[in-house]
């Protein structure tokens, strides 16, 4: 608690009485790469623009350090935003829009030249001092907005899906970049994403919200291998979750059988979520299995193969290296530590059904950014 | 080809009712009453000078007012939701379905001696306070008869300026003193620019206002006294106010002129505000 930087505590924000953010508590470690990951209209917009000082929240309190900032403006705020689609000074030039902090901080010229000279570089924009920031492909107005926040040399960069607009190789490419940057600074992100890839794979921690709430604070690997409910469980990388009951300690039953598995500490008897891993399923012969299932159909993924198998009516997804035609019987092997048990939760029976699974579209895209505009730009980007 | 003649009708237009009076009014300037050429009545716009600065003080202070009303009015409904914005830029259209005519006489309504205001102030048991016939009068109609026509310019550009991007001002450290004259001026110049023209030519040249509202106590502002002089009784009349007229032309040009150099640092970032 001593050495954060930003503290939300027990936020709560309606619009016109509509319940947007709930019992909202984060505690943000300086040098920190914080991530707020959700589907589409789960608040992480208004979480970001509640520490930016764009809305205060209806309850609760916002602290900078020490200091409680409820009621600070924007502009008096020691963090910069990074807004989702950039938000550039149109009437600006590339230079002028990096040195627009400097200059209303009066920073002397010198000064400020340097600054803006070391961020282009940065940002590897070096030579674009003096083009209108309209002519500039997306990749490119991204740098931009990226180097106009860094100028102004923040302790908490905020970040709102910095890289949705952007096709997926530029995207790659800008993730690694970003990571780097942050490293570097030493300065500390609060990344927003709807997207649980970037979000595994650049974060320190990962806040997984949906509806308003915190569903799960951990580091990428706590949310993936331990995931509180069927919603985490879901929403991160794919699952096939179960009803199941939990003997006692270390034993779970399901589909009539009991597995040993790691988990403990539930009441005897007590209905439980029964996580397993698509990738973590051993197929072996029938006659060897845990469970026998048939075969419903495949699909060719490059790294593997998308296997969906019928247990007694119950849909499994499996990913397997090697290929098993449909209509093929085989068996299943599941270790005590494939098995992840999770409490019943509000998400219960609403995931981790492949029943009716075709190319699941995990990740809609957020409404608000088309891509038509970056597809062509990313071939001109150097 | 084909869109080219579209235009034809608007070309027929032009030629019948602009091109053939601004003809007609040259002729008249560079003739005496018996239709011989002359520029003896070039000189007599030095009689009228007095007129001519008259009204561009009136012009250039009404149309200051405006941009000084108009300004912050067209900024607040820029930034409201769209069903607001509808709904408040009918209500500044509102007193321009009525006839100008009318507008001003209910002003003077107002503002004479027996009229609204002073009621008020003896309501009030407040002195009554003379306002017909002033230059204040005067003013006063011209921003009241005017001013949508600076709103309305204003204001559409103003609805393009992206909320995120005062936002970002705001993140990088800008106070709203600091928003305003680094982002929203300059992001609003091509609006200032379209309303000053919109408001100070017609206020220039306006004979409505000052004839209603003004008095034998004010100067007579040019746009009466070429009314006067083209319905004066005899022809000399006809063209020394021909000149006037192409005077106060030059002026407007001039004018319009100036604005579109301030324009033109504005037109290249079009692209990102559309
Ligand atoms: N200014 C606002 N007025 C009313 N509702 C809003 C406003 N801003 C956001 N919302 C609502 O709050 C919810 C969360 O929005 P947001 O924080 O933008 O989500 P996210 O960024 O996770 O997609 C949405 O349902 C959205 O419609
Ligand atoms: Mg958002």
């Amino acid at each position: 608690m001593n050495n954060s930087v930003i503290t939300l505590k027990n936020i709560a924000v309606s619009f016109d009485g509509e319940q947007v953010l709930k019992d909202f508590n984060l505690s943000i470690s300086d040098g920190e790469f914080v991530t707020l990951l959700g589907p589409s209209g789960c608040g992480k917009t208004t979480t970001l623009r509640i520490i930016g000082g764009f809305i205060s929240p209806t309850d609760g309190d916002v602290f900078f350090g020490e200091k409680n900032v409820r009621d600070l403006p924007p502009y008096k705020r020691e963090v910069n935003t990074i807004f989702q689609r950039y938000a550039l000074f149109p009437h600006m030039d590339v230079y002028e829009n990096v040195a627009f902090g400097l200059r209303v901080q009066k920073k002397d010229k010198a000064d400020i030249e340097e600054t803006v000279e070391k961020m282009l570089s940065l940002v590897n924009l070096k030579g674009f001092e003096h083009r209108k920031v309209s002519t500039l492909s997306g990749g490119q107005q991204q740098r931009v907005a990226i180097a106009r926040a860094l100028a102004n040399r923040p302790k908490v960069l905020l970040l709102d899906e910095p890289l949705a607009a952007l096709d997926l190789k530029l995207r790659k490419d800008m993730q690694n970049e970003l990571k780097n940057m942050q490293k570097q600074l030493g300065i500390t992100f609060v990344y927003v994403t709807h997207d649980q890839e970037e979000a595994l794979s650049m974060s320190d921690t990962v806040v997984v919200m949906d509806g308003g709430k915190i569903q799960q604070i951990g580091t990428p690997l706590d949310i993936y291998n331990e995931p509180v409910n069927a919603f985490v469980a879901d929403f991160i990388g794919e699952s096939n979750i179960l009803d199941g009951v939990m003997k006692r300690d270390f034993v779970v039953e399901f589909f009539g059988r009991t597995f040993d598995c790691l988990d403990s500490g539930f009441d005897e008897n007590e209905p439980v979520d029964v996580v397993i891993r698509p990738e973590d399923i051993d197929i072996v012969e029938p006659i060897r299995g845990h469970l026998t299932g048939t075969v419903t159909s495949v699909t060719f993924k490059g790294v593997h193969y998308e296997t969906i198998v019928d247990f007694k009516g119950f849909k499994w997804l499996i990913q397997t290296t090697d290929y098993y035609a449909p209509g093929t019987v085989i068996g299943i092997v599941l270790n005590p530590e494939d098995i992840h048990i999770m409490k019943k939760s509000e998400y219960s029976g609403l995931f981790g059904d492949y029943s009716s699974y075709s190319e699941e579209f995990d990740e809609m895209a957020d409404p608000e950014i088309d891509l038509v505009e970056e597809t062509k730009e990313a071939e001109s980007y150097e | 080809m084909n869109k080219k003649r579209l235009a034809a009708p608007f070309g027929l237009w032009m030629l019948l009712f602009t091109v053939i009076p601004l003809g007609m009014v040259l002729w008249f300037a560079l003739t005496d009453d018996a239709g011989n050429f002359t520029l003896q009545n070039l000189p007599k716009i030095a009689e009228y000078s007095d007129s001519f600065w008259y009204s561009l003080y009136v012009g250039a202070l009404s149309t200051f007012l405006c941009l000084i009303l108009a300004y912050p009015l067209a900024f607040s409904i820029s930034r409201r939701s769209e069903r607001a914005q509808r709904t408040l830029v009918m209500l500044v259209m509102l007193p321009m379905w009525m006839n100008s005519l009318l507008r001003i006489t209910a002003l003077k309504s107002i503002i004479s001696e027996k009229g609204f205001l002073n009621r008020l102030l003896e309501l009030a048991g407040l002195p009554t306070q003379h306002m017909m016939g002033t230059t204040g009068a005067i003013v006063l109609g011209m921003v009241f008869d005017f001013l949508p026509f600076m709103v309305l310019p204003l204001y559409s550009v103003m609805t393009k300026i992206d909320g995120r991007v005062l936002e970002a001002a705001q993140d990088l450290g800008a106070n709203a003193f600091q928003v305003l004259f680094r982002v929203v001026l300059p992001l609003s110049v091509p609006g200032i620019t379209a309303g000053i023209t919109m408001v100070f030519v017609p206020s220039v040249s306006s004979f409505v206002v000052s004839k209603l509202l003004g008095s034998a106590q004010t100067t007579t502002m040019i746009g009466e006294v070429i009314e006067f002089l083209f319905k004066g009784s005899a022809p000399p009349y006809y063209n020394v106010g021909a000149v006037l007229s192409l005077v106060l032309m030059v002026l407007m040009l001039l004018c319009m002129a100036v604005m579109s150099v301030f324009d033109k640092d504005s037109d290249e970032m079009e692209g990102m505000m559309a």
